[in-house]
């Protein structure tokens, strides 16, 4: 008997899809619409994986990873945030941090287990809650909280079911970043319930205000978290698809029974350039930092000086401004902005049902477009009649 | 001070970026920064704005040249008395002391080969105390000034991503 399985059929396709669409057939657009840097991957680590593979480093490595790559994270992660996980049997490199999640969600969750996860949040977190074979349950967020759960709604959702909180700081789409004390509240609530904690800190290194809590690293939550994190975003290496998970032993060992199966080892090009950017990384990832943090306070000021209403988003290279004064919906706004001024932005329904009235505006673009992006968005706003900008 | 060399930094990369832009980076008032620029420009720190300009693509013949310069230096002056005499020509673009075998370096930029030979053998030869010369052309310029002159890459990023 033919027909989708049930629980793939449920899930319909990223709003972000049709938005594509409609951008693919369009010329001379600027994109605050993408979530990977403008920044190619820096040339020293380029340069180490063309090196690799002129050794002709071609082969499959441990389904672990290779044990050169797991030491570096286990270093950089202790020297980090003082947190200690051991390299042969904590730390799984992945096929990106797409593939950690998918593995931490099948580790852990049984059919019909609940996983709690905080919206607007990253477009996959639901979707790959439910392929698990679990009930994804939605917190909404909201900006007044900078957009951070209210732990009373936290404890409201708790049942026997749940699983697991799915949590991702700095985060996309908001930008919102949390404090060490929110987290160890979080953690309280975590252990109380038994229930494990999923940590997409795939951002970490991209905090400009205060500095970065690793979960892991609060009292009595590493037994419990699971810590996924990558590449792609720190060393501008979306394209390479590597990541990793750190776990308690019995996690990581399910996550590595699943990984092995599935892909048996992330590319080892990516590993090596991965491995150079451990050992020699760090200036590229402040110097992009430095630039990311031009960018987002000139952004977030040109939108408020445009009537949209944005928060300070403390983290990632993401502003997430209210259109609310304008009348439109989220959608509707970034459709005429897209038809009339040619920039795009993604609306914030795309993220969750409480996401609607904002947009989500990356800023790893350069400076000029930003400049010019933002030009043409005031420009849209004016001509709308809900709104007055207040310049 | 931080602030300057975050100013200067941004304005080394870009010269024309205005005071309202650079207090929007760094979420400062424009007249903040423009009071730090306008201190640097007096102080002397900062020493003009330019263009990092690609004369092949504009169609435009410039002939550089690096002069590796032997000098015999003299006590008190060492070697600042003849860098300044090279330095004076409006010929030189840059002139450096150096480690090395060579004393003093010189970039020299001129219309012709010719024009720039004629200058070495003529004027930088001949000053006193200069033992010799090393003329090397510049065949090719690939970056300058953190520019890269190679055609830039498209942007390969698909414009909607999660
Ligand atoms: C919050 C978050 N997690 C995970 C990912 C995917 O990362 P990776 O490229 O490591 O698979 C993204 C990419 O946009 C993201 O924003």
């Amino acid at each position: 008997m033919r027909g989708i399985a049930s629980n793939v059929a449920s899930v319909s396709a990223s709003g972000i899809r049709r938005f594509f669409d409609i951008v693919a057939d369009m010329k001379d657009v600027i994109s605050l619409g993408v979530c990977e840097p403008d920044f190619v991957t820096p040339w020293r680590l380029r340069e180490a994986c063309v090196f690799s593979l002129e050794r002709g480093r071609t082969n499959y490595t441990s389904n672990w990873g290779l044990l050169s790559l797991r030491k570096l994270i286990s270093g950089h992660l202790k020297s980090l945030y003082g947190v200690d996980y051991q390299p042969e049997d904590q730390i799984l490199v992945t096929v990106g941090v797409s593939e950690a999640l998918d593995l931490a969600l099948r580790a852990v969750v049984d059919p019909g287990d609940e996983v709690i996860v905080f919206e607007p949040c990253y477009v996959s977190y639901a979707p790959c809650v439910t392929f698990a074979g679990g009930t994804p349950v939605r917190i909404p967020t909201f900006a007044e909280d900078g957009f951070l759960p209210r732990l009373d709604d936290v404890r409201a959702a708790l049942t026997p079911r749940t699983k697991a909180i799915l949590l991702s700081y700095p985060n996309n789409p908001t930008g919102a970043t949390a404090g060490r004390e929110f987290l160890k509240e979080l953690v309280e609530i975590a252990r109380d319930a038994d229930c494990y904690v999923i940590s997409d800190e795939i951002y970490d290194r991209l905090t400009y205000v205060g500095t970065h809590t690793c979960v892991s690293s609060l009292e009595g939550a590493a037994e419990r978290t699971i810590l996924l994190n990558g590449f792609s975003k720190a060393y501008a290496m979306t394209g390479w698809r590597i990541g990793y998970a750190a776990a308690p032993p019995d996690v990581a060992e399910a996550m590595m029974k699943i990984h092995q199966y599935v892909a048996l080892c992330a590319p080892i090009t990516a590993q090596e350039a991965a491995v150079e950017a451990l050992n020699a990384g760090e200036q590229s990832v402040r110097e992009m930092k430095t630039e990311y943090n031009r960018r987002r306070r000139l952004i977030v000021k040109r939108f408020n000086e445009a009537g949209l209403k944005c928060g300070d988003p403390g983290g990632a290279f993401y502003a997430f401004p209210s259109v609310k004064e304008t009348g439109l919906t989220s959608e509707e706004f970034a459709e005429r902005l897209l038809y009339e001024k040619k920039v795009v932005v993604v609306p914030g329904g795309a993220f969750g049902e409480c996401g609607e009235g904002y947009v989500r505006a990356a800023y790893a673009t350069s400076l000029d477009r930003i400049e010019e992006a933002m030009a043409r968005v005031a420009e849209l706003v004016a001509s709308l009649p809900g709104t007055a900008g207040d310049t | 001070m931080k602030d300057l060399h975050e100013i200067l930094t941004i304005l080394e990369s870009d010269g024309r970026l205005t005071a309202e832009q650079i207090g929007d980076m760094l979420d400062r008032p424009a007249a903040d920064i423009e009071k730090v620029i306008g201190e640097a420009e007096a102080d002397g720190i900062i020493r003009r704005y330019k263009a990092v300009v690609d004369w092949d693509r504009a169609g435009q013949e410039r002939v550089f040249a690096f002069i590796d310069v032997k000098v015999t230096p003299t006590r008190g002056a060492g070697f600042d008395d003849v860098a300044e005499r090279i330095y004076k020509f409006p010929e030189v673009v840059s002139l450096y002391l150096m480690s090395g075998e060579y004393d003093l370096r010189v970039i020299i930029q001129g219309s012709t080969m010719q024009e720039v030979a004629s200058f070495v053998s003529n004027k930088l030869a001949t000053i006193d105390r200069v033992r010799s010369t090393a003329s090397h052309f510049v065949l090719k310029r690939y970056k300058e000034d953190r520019e890269i002159f190679a055609e830039k890459d498209a942007d390969h990023r698909l414009a909607v991503t999660p």
